[in-house]
């Protein structure tokens, strides 16, 4: 399972990269591979407010409907457009052009966990 | 699969590819004259034709239908062990009874004089499942489970407005059925999980710390989608209703413990019973079904109406009442529907219901012993009526809980139910019901014990599965994100 060493991650298999004053958010290799392959992406709205760990939006694969969460507090500026025509771009390329919202917000890093931690938490789970 | 349709059945619409006019009857020369609709009728009651309609006798529609059918697996066939739906078969004199025309007949608005039976039923029913669930009330209006559901959740609300406690959580465990967070959200609740505990049952620790005056209620199935007993449930009830919320129990699994435990005494406030489940009636297709919802006495003044009352040994239908919730269906509900569960009940009788439960806690436990080992159980807590493995074993020859259901298929039995509970992963969910031949549930434990070795010895054939069934591993993918769900001609 990748785990890019240069994101942020949560414990609902989130990850958040710092992109200027957004943060990109998409899920991780993991949580694609556990969904299987996704069919349908619902985004939230642009300006939609959330706290961190509050649902942003569903993926539904032939398996299940699962929520993804906001990693962080902030305003949703931007969602991936491409993925109403192309949600398998989640499952082929989950930490680039399968990124879900950008939101304007800053990283509250002491929330999250880093590449190890995030490791850890998947040796953890797959027991 | 076993085989029987040999050929591919096209659509419906490429019968009778070139539309040559085909006539089924022969009809006698009219004697009467001749109309065109259009001069005595208004346009919004014409009917237009349906474009490009093909022409087909009588012996080629039912033909059509009855080869479909062929390609298809239902009760009547065998073993149908799909985890948590209860596919019992569904006794022929059901169908008997709810085609006798006193009950077949009636018109809704019929007075109440004249339908005395059809009452004198529905209100029988009432006392029966009142019985079974040991609750002081029953409501017959919901369509199904899920709107059973949704009714006892605005009771529960009416409740909470009458006393001027308006709150705003539902807990859900998160090994519930799906529609329980759904129905907590349609109703204007926020639905909030509740993990599971190490043994699959809820976590009463969390849920202490989950419950508060917020919470208007806790949904709980009983026994829970592992097929494992709340074994906490009193603590549970008794620690929802000291902070003021009510215990909604989903009765989807009420085949575990019917005739030997009463949910009224375990404290629930509501629950509903799914018919075409325990009470044998047909499962959907589309066509009606019915979730009566049982309440104890905190709801009683809020069950929908019309209901049936009884004055001596006359019954009326109650059209109004300000603190119900209303109408959650038109007049009686599925009314046949409700024929046919009573027909099972009155048919099997008190001794019978709890010898139901009883094969079928056996059957479950049978299929658990027979293949574990083969299959791993991540939860090893006594189960009920159902048992639920994973592919954790299969899954380091790359082999999934998809595969191993469609290898089924060659075996000729409907597969489990898959990736749910969604607290095991690879789930494999199997519920026998009462309702099979120790023969038939031999067969079936045989064949998954094979398909374990198949596993082991030639992955490839169980990946490649179904070899057998007229149609080969179906693309769910595509299908699912290149949705057709109307038949369209080609174009060009």
């Amino acid at each position: 399972m990748s785990v890019p060493n240069d994101l942020s991650y949560t414990r609902s298999h989130e990850w958040a990269r710092v992109e200027g004053d957004l943060v990109v958010v998409g899920i991780t290799h993991y949580a694609q591979d556990q969904l299987g392959e996704v069919v349908y992406v619902e985004l939230p709205e642009v300006g939609l407010g959330a706290n961190a760990g509050e649902e942003l939006g569903t993926l539904e694969s032939v398996k299940a409907v699962a929520e993804f969460l906001s990693p962080v507090a902030g305003e949703v500026v931007e969602v991936n457009e491409r993925l109403a025509e192309e949600p398998n771009l989640v499952n082929e390329d989950p930490y680039g052009d399968g990124w879900l919202v950008k939101i304007s917000g800053a990283l509250e890093e002491d929330e999250l966990l880093d590449a190890e931690a995030y490791k850890e938490l998947l040796a953890e789970e797959s027991h | 699969m076993r085989r029987r349709a040999l050929r591919d059945e096209p659509p419906f619409f490429e019968l009778n590819p070139r539309r040559t006019v085909r006539q089924g009857h022969l009809l006698p020369p009219l004697d009467v004259p001749d109309l065109d609709p259009a001069a005595v009728l208004p346009q919004s009651l014409l009917r237009a034709p349906v474009e490009d309609f093909p022409d087909l006798g009588e012996h080629e529609v039912v033909q059509h239908f009855h080869r479909l059918s062929q390609l298809n697996y239902a009760v009547d066939e065998g073993l149908y062990p799909l985890g948590s739906c209860t596919m019992k078969y569904n006794p022929r004199i059901n169908e008997r009874t709810a085609r006798l025309a006193g009950f077949a007949d009636l018109h809704p608005l019929q007075p109440d004089d004249q339908v005395q039976g059809a009452l004198a039923l529905m209100w029988e029913l009432e006392q029966a499942l009142k019985a079974v669930t040991g609750m002081a009330g029953v409501t017959l209006q919901p369509a199904a489970g899920a709107h059973g559901e949704l009714t006892g959740i605005l009771m529960i609300r009416k409740a909470l407005e009458a006393r001027g406690d308006a709150r705003s959580i539902v807990l859900v465990p998160d090994s519930a059925h799906g529609t329980n967070p759904a129905t907590a959200s349609f109703a204007g609740y926020e639905a909030v999980e509740i993990p599971s505990a190490v043994d699959g049952t809820v976590d009463l620790a969390a849920l202490a710390e989950l419950m508060n005056e917020r919470v208007a209620a806790v949904m709980l199935t009983v026994p829970n989608t592992l097929g494992v007993f709340e074994h906490r449930i009193l603590e549970i009830s008794e620690l929802v209703h000291r902070r003021g919320g009510f215990l909604y129990l989903d009765g989807a699994n009420l085949n575990a413990f019917v005739g030997r435990a009463l949910v009224g005494r375990m404290g629930a406030d509501a629950m509903h019973i799914n018919l075409h489940k325990t009470f044998s009636t047909p499962h959907g297709g589309g066509g009606p079904g019915a979730g009566p919802v049982a309440v104890s006495e905190a709801l009683l003044p809020h069950l929908p109406v019309p209901r049936v009352v009884r004055e001596g040994d006359r019954f009326r239908m109650v059209w109004h009442d300000p603190n119900s919730v209303g109408a959650m269906r038109g007049y009686a509900g599925s009314f046949l529907i409700l024929v046919r569960a009573m027909t099972y009940i009155r048919s099997l009788g008190a001794e019978g219901l709890r010898e139901l439960s009883d094969v079928a806690v056996l059957y479950a436990n049978l299929i658990r012993h027979r293949l574990r080992g083969a299959y791993h159980l991540k939860y090893d807590a006594p189960s009920l009526h159902e048992v639920v493995f994973d592919d954790s074993v299969q899954a380091t020859r790359d082999v999934h809980n998809i595969d191993i259901a469609k290898r089924l298929l060659d075996y000729g039995f409907h597969p489990p139910t898959m990736s749910f509970p969604l607290i095991v992963h690879g789930a494999l969910m199997i519920e026998p019901t009462e309702s099979p031949s120790p023969e038939e549930v031999g067969a079936f434990c045989d064949a998954m014990l094979e398909i374990a070795r198949e596993v082991e010895r030639d992955p490839l054939l169980v990946k490649s599965a179904p070899h057998d069934t007229p149609v080969r591993r179906i693309d769910e993918v595509r299908a699912a994100r290149a949705l057709k769900v109307r038949w369209q001609p080609e174009q060009g």
